[in-house]
């Protein structure tokens, strides 16, 4: 099956086109953060702090958010301002920027003409940050360390699993024994260590990297070991052994022989483990360790949310990373399912 | 069996050699000298850090240090903490109790649910009930541990219905003895419950596919035929070969749950082993790091054991194919 015809039938199915949908349109907003924010990661207003949603309402023939006032800034409560409203704007002109990192323009979805401080999607921080465009922002670490990290996991484990399935003897046993000892260490454990002994040699933009590299360090072994199994079968067939007897060498063999035998097992194992990084990076972050302020990831985010103020005054709005986080994993997970059911029909649960 | 027991230990020194190796290597890489914060304290007094430095050679290159630290620990020596002042092994002492604790509350809140889950799921196949428990199951699956405690101290916070993290109240040493195990339980409840229901989906599905197995064997269909009634039909014969696999899970499930706890720990403020682990590599704790590391991968091998046991213990084929 090519995987053209696989997305095919996959996005064929209810199921998995609702999952595929969901993740198109967060890797998009992704994407064109910049374009669906209407404020910029960390622009604060410490006259904000703790800003409720604001709904949007029709209105005068035109969309408009109402305006509030702070009745009380020591527990930040708000109310609404009596038959005051600002005006929305499509395509309104906001902060600049580069779109694609190309083009510079100020345009945005939505932009609100009232004076700044005005217009909260979803509620503002204890700095007065516009959480819905801190959300946006925090889309690009959070989904692109999954993209980034599987692949490099599933390429050293392609290489080591590969290998040591197609040589055998001595280098398949130091290789296993390697797997078993990182499968054998508690993940997190190890997580902290690694991060605690690597973080002082980088800056903190350069996190990001740091923690892709840590979680695809921890996850490759398990990949390895599958793929050697599955290598170690493949060697027997005669299609290695003509290639091998016309005299290709062993990367070509496993690129050319090997790979293509092996990549609907591999898509499906990268589509659900994914997961596993997003929910890596945003446990890392949370704890302090990961992406650090004011760059912004859900984790990051949802760590400002463990405040007793935050408990006690009911700020609920603080805590819509983690349902960006679940979404992201449930579409995920989904969808690794329903592409496992059409790669391979006999694994489908009763 | 003991040849066997033997075997597994054995296997686990090198397992152990490693990780703590690689611990010491990662944290001398670390920049700064841990000793110089605790200088700067005045609490703490100028022989014991000699006497540690000299004991453990702090002042030598890594591997030395590993050898010396090795050397202790088997002598029962684990160090000393000095964010908490104390040695290491006392400290260790009172924080795994804790988990210990917690894993095995979150152990039976997740099998207390999903067994009885999984069987009714069985029981009442594609009906209204085996849909929702399904999907929620799967949505069980996808929300991480550390959104759950959230959640939960925001529902104790706003509820007022539980405590806001911590083992014990401030007043626990005042207490009865039935009064000391229910204000334990009243601080279990919330951290439990983060812990077990993410593995409750799982142990569910589980669960239901066995039983779905079992209600169509062979021996089902003989005890209907003899006349049972239904009721010790599907609880007498089909429930107790359906849980059979599910006893091998049970080890793994435990061992998981360990490493599991430490960010329910953290975010619930649980005083286990796992938010020692935390706070000790933001100070810069060495021999803390190192011993909560070296215990925890202990725990997980020995998890890992029992499952094997258990498995040998309830399916004798394994147990034959081992004497061999």
């Amino acid at each position: 099956m090519t995987i053209r015809s696989l997305f095919k039938s996959v996005f064929s199915r209810p199921l998995g086109l609702l999952s595929g949908g969901l993740l198109i349109v967060l890797y998009l907003s992704a994407i064109f953060a910049d374009f669906i924010a209407s404020a910029p990661t960390n622009a604060q207003d410490l006259e904000r702090t703790y800003h409720p949603p604001t709904p949007i309402v029709w209105k005068d023939g035109g969309l408009k958010v109402p305006a509030y006032t702070l009745v009380d800034p020591s527990s930040a409560s708000y109310e609404r301002t009596e038959d005051q409203y600002y005006q929305l704007r499509f395509l309104g002109r906001g902060f600049e920027y580069k779109l694609l990192g190309l083009f510079k323009t100020d345009r945005h979805l939505l932009i609100c003409d009232a004076p700044k401080g005005a217009f909260y999607l979803l509620g503002s921080d204890s700095t007065g940050r516009d959480v819905f465009s801190r959300l946006v922002f925090g889309s690009r670490v959070s989904l692109f360390i999954g993209l980034l990290g599987i692949t490099i996991t599933m390429v050293l484990g392609f290489l080591v699993g590969g290998l040591s399935g197609y040589f055998g003897g001595r280098t398949d046993f130091i290789a296993m024994r390697i797997v078993e000892f990182m499968m054998a260490v508690p993940g997190l454990y190890l997580l902290l260590a690694l991060r605690a002994a690597l973080a002082p040699h980088f800056a903190s933009d350069q996190m990001f990297f740091v923690i892709v590299i840590i979680l695809a360090f921890i996850g490759w072994a398990g990949t390895a070991r599958i793929l050697r199994g599955m290598a170690l079968s493949i060697r027997q067939q005669a299609f290695v052994m003509a290639a091998e007897s016309m005299g290709q060498g062993p990367l070509t063999i496993l690129r050319k022989h090997v790979l293509p035998n092996l990549v609907s097992y591999l898509l499906v194992a990268a589509t659900l483990s994914i997961p596993g990084y997003v929910l890596g990076e945003a446990a890392l972050s949370f704890l302090g360790l990961g992406i650090q302020e004011p760059s912004a990831s859900w984790g990051l985010m949802l760590s400002e949310a463990q405040n007793v103020k935050v408990f006690y005054l009911n700020f609920w709005w603080l805590l819509t990373p983690g349902v960006a986080i679940f979404l992201t994993v449930i579409a995920y997970n989904v969808f690794g399912d329903v592409l496992r059911d059409v790669v391979d029909p006999r694994s489908q649960k009763r | 069996m003991i040849a066997y027991l033997t075997r597994r230990f054995f296997a686990l020194i090198p397992l152990l050699l490693g990780i703590t190796g690689l611990v010491f290597l990662l944290m001398s890489l670390a920049p700064g000298d841990f000793l110089t914060p605790v200088r700067a304290q005045r609490d703490v007094s100028n022989e014991l850090i000699q006497a540690i430095e000299q004991q453990f050679g702090l002042n030598q290159p890594w591997y030395v240090q590993y050898v010396k630290w090795l050397g202790n620990v088997v002598t029962g020596n684990l160090g000393h903490s000095w964010a908490y002042k104390m040695p290491v092994v006392d400290l260790i002492g009172q924080r795994m109790f804790a988990t210990f604790l917690l894993s095995v509350s979150a152990l039976v809140v997740a099998w207390g649910i999903a067994i009885p889950l999984g069987v009714l799921a069985a029981m009442y196949k594609d009906s209204i009930f085996d849909r929702i428990s399904g999907f929620l199951a799967y949505a069980a699956l996808s929300l991480p541990e550390f959104f759950l405690a959230l959640l939960f101290m925001f529902f104790a916070a706003q509820s007022g219905w539980f405590p806001m993290g911590g083992a014990t109240s401030i007043d626990y040493e005042f207490m009865s003895a039935g009064g000391q195990i229910l204000d334990r339980i009243h601080h279990l409840i919330l951290p439990a419950l983060a812990l077990g229901i993410g593995s409750v989906a799982s142990i569910m599905r589980i669960m239901r596919a066995n039983f779905l197995d079992a209600v169509q064997a062979d021996y089902v269909k003989t005890a209907r035929a003899k006349g049972l009634r239904e009721f010790s039909v599907m609880f007498k014969h089909a429930l107790r070969n359906a849980i059979n696999p599910l006893v091998s899970a049970f080890g793994f499930a435990f061992s998981g749950l360990l490493s599991g706890a430490l960010i329910v720990e953290i975010v619930l403020q649980y005083p286990g082993l796992g938010q020692l682990m935390y706070q000790s590599i933001l100070r810069e704790d060495q021999f803390v790091v190192l011993a909560a590391v070296m215990l925890g991968c202990t725990m997980l091998v020995v998890g890992n054991l029992i499952a094997d046991l258990l498995l040998g213990w309830s399916d004798p084929r394994i147990r034959t194919q081992r004497k061999k």
